[in-house]
């Protein structure tokens, strides 16, 4: 609209000069396929082309020293009938999905929460409440492993001192070690954290303001204003969360090794997958387990935008705008 | 219109003292009570980074004793780190496949995202929705294909299985980089295109210098991603002691040198001192990245 309104006069041209006749804008394909080309080869070198492999590899045999040997469902059986330890690890991540997923939800919008309050000072807090999230996974793991030490670790000191008598052996106990993580996750909140806050900052102010001329209470404009509002939030943090969960290797793997966990409390689904693919090399059994993996990602991820329509407003339409 | 008398006015003065007094004093009960609260928690999370930094300054007796101060207070642990372990090449290590990482990622997203957000053409929709849908997909689905590939190649144990796939491009940084290209004003683009400015040209000379704040995010975020990086590690690196990177030495050390808390707790710290010292120095970009996408790295 703008190109057909304005004559092909340059500044820069000399004046008398004729124009040379426009050439009408057309659509670079050359340099949008070469902008495009570093994203296309990794799309097929390490996207596509080894889903298809992998998705093959899940109905064979194969330890990378033989070719592979195509034995039909017989991966799949295997999970269900054979496969103790793939029991233990689904139990263990869905047992970990189910509690630390909406604890992770409810903490992220407490700690927001909190920061909205003060007039002065909220920056200061807000970088500490977040720094934690910045540690590295390993490093945040064995510090965490550190100080729930019931023996050497200050942690339960500090309980004791307080008057909890037989704190838990945290890490070294199978029954409590789980809780551990829900801890260490917990611990890194931050980015969450940051994201309901961004959330919580939207709300506007005055419908706090109308909501409290109607003499709303406090937990009543939290319920049908702030929550309401935050649901796009909880949303999209619940998809993520799943899909983390059963993708949640280095803090588990690192703490089963810092603390010896022979009864593989900590045993998790992508732990599962990494010893079978590259500790036992079996392949082909580790990519029906990568398949049913993506399979459950999806179903999880289907129930939860399924039900969106029920739960979840968009004041301005949808998320993915 | 009634006239007040003198004493009714006095009254309403006072009453209005009363009552904003009272609000102030409510305020300031509100207001302590939500910074009781803010420092209660600030001291939960505060309290393990102040362990870790507090025996770091301990000698190895004393880190097991449950103190929460160091006495003797000693320095000595960050020179022992180096020698008790090859922490330096660790450093280097990892600090090198983090540069050539975060190299690779913004040289090869930042094209992409500009030809998704500033140019109009057919598939530009359909390219948007097949990254996403690579966003969502659980790397293990791959995994086990670019191993064998990256095995056969001869690149295990190397760096480059770590570095390489990040020249071609991350979904994520992709993402991040279109939504904020998409804020630059079309206009720029449409004024320099008819004065016959090239798209290359305009890239590199309008389009970048405006998005340098996400820019400076995405490699951020990268740099991070592999600074923080276990799992890559852990699968190319095999074990071999002279790649290691400092998540895998750091994971090492319990065996290698039967628990010196004090060392391991110096190493910890050393090894997420520049992800906070980068936190620190560029809070404001990484935490709109942060809010831009709703996940980091």
């Amino acid at each position: 609209m703008l190109m057909n309104g304005l004559k092909a006069t340059s500044p820069f041209k000399k004046k008398g000069e004729v124009a040379p006749p426009r050439r009408k804008l057309k659509v670079p394909y050359l340099f949008i396929f070469l902008c495009l080309f570093p994203w296309l080869s990794g799309l097929i070198l390490f996207t596509a082309y080894p889903m298809i492999s992998s998705f093959y590899q899940s109905f064979t045999k194969f330890n990378i020293i033989n070719p592979p040997e195509f034995i039909g469902l017989d991966n799949y059986r295997r999970m269900f009938f054979e496969d103790e330890d793939f029991m233990k690890a689904l139990k263990n991540t869905i047992w970990i999905s189910v509690i630390s997923i909406p604890l992770r939800i409810c903490f992220a919008i407490f700690t927001a929460w909190l920061l909205t309050r003060p007039k002065h000072g909220s920056k200061i807090y807000r970088t500490l409440f977040f720094l934690p999230s910045m540690v590295p996974a390993v490093a945040a793991t064995i510090v965490f492993t550190f100080v729930f030490n019931p023996i050497y670790g200050p942690i339960n000191r500090t309980l004791e001192t307080v008057g909890i008598d037989n704190p838990p052996y945290w890490f070294l106990d199978p029954n409590w070690s789980k809780w551990g993580l829900i801890l260490l996750g917990l611990w890194g909140i931050g980015d969450t954290m940051i994201i309901f806050l961004a959330g919580l900052l939207d709300v506007p102010k005055s419908l706090y303001e109308a909501a409290e001329l109607e003499g709303a209470s406090g937990w009543q404009s939290f319920r049908y204003i702030t929550l309401p509002l935050l649901t796009p939030v909880i949303f999209f943090s619940g998809v993520t969360g799943v899909i983390g969960s059963f993708q949640y290797f280095t803090q588990a793997f690192v703490a089963s090794g810092q603390v010896n966990d022979y009864s593989k409390a900590m045993y998790f689904y992508a732990t599962h997958i990494y010893e079978m693919a590259f500790k036992t090399y079996e392949m082909g059994y580790a990519s029906a387990l990568a398949w049913f993996l993506l399979l459950i990602t999806l179903i999880s991820t289907l129930i939860i935008l399924k039900t969106q329509k029920r739960w979840v407003h968009y004041p301005n339409g949808s998320l993915f705008k | 219109m009634s006239h007040l008398t003198v004493d009714q006015i006095k009254r309403i003065d006072e009453e209005a003292v009363i009552l904003r007094r009272k609000k102030r004093i409510k305020d300031f009960l509100q207001s302590a009570g939500d910074h009781s609260a803010l420092i209660v928690m600030s001291l939960i999370f505060a309290f393990p980074l102040y362990m870790v930094v507090i025996i770091s300054f301990m000698t190895g007796g004393q880190a097991e004793t449950r103190s929460f101060w160091p006495s003797p207070f000693i320095w000595s642990n960050y020179v022992d780190v180096f020698t008790t372990v090859p922490f330096l090449k660790w450093t280097l290590n990892t600090l090198f496949i983090s540069v050539m990482g975060t190299i690779g990622t913004v040289v090869s997203s930042v094209p992409a995202a500009y030809v998704l957000s500033r140019l109009q053409w057919r598939g530009r929709h359909t390219t948007f929705i097949v990254i996403l849908g690579t966003m969502m997909l659980p790397g293990q689905v791959t995994q086990i294909p670019v191993y064998i590939m990256f095995a056969k190649l001869g690149w295990i144990p190397s760096f480059l299985p770590m570095i390489v796939p990040s020249f071609f491009a991350s979904a994520f940084s992709i993402f991040l980089l279109r939504q904020f290209f998409t804020s630059i004003p079309d206009e720029i683009s449409d004024a320099a295109r008819i004065d016959g400015c090239s798209e290359f040209k305009l890239m590199m000379r309008i389009v970048i210098p405006l998005a340098k704040p996400a820019i400076s995010a995405i490699a951020l975020f990268a740099f991070l991603g592999s600074w923080n990086d276990f799992f890559g590690p852990l699968l190319y690196l095999a074990e071999n002691p002279d790649l290691y990177t400092l998540g895998i030495g750091l994971n090492a050390f319990k065996g290698d040198h039967h628990t010196e808390t004090n060392l391991m707790m110096t190493a910890s710290v050393l090894f997420m001192l520049p992800a906070i010292v980068i936190f620190f120095f560029s809070q404001r970009v990484f935490l709109e990245g942060v809010t831009l996408t709703g996940v980091k790295g």
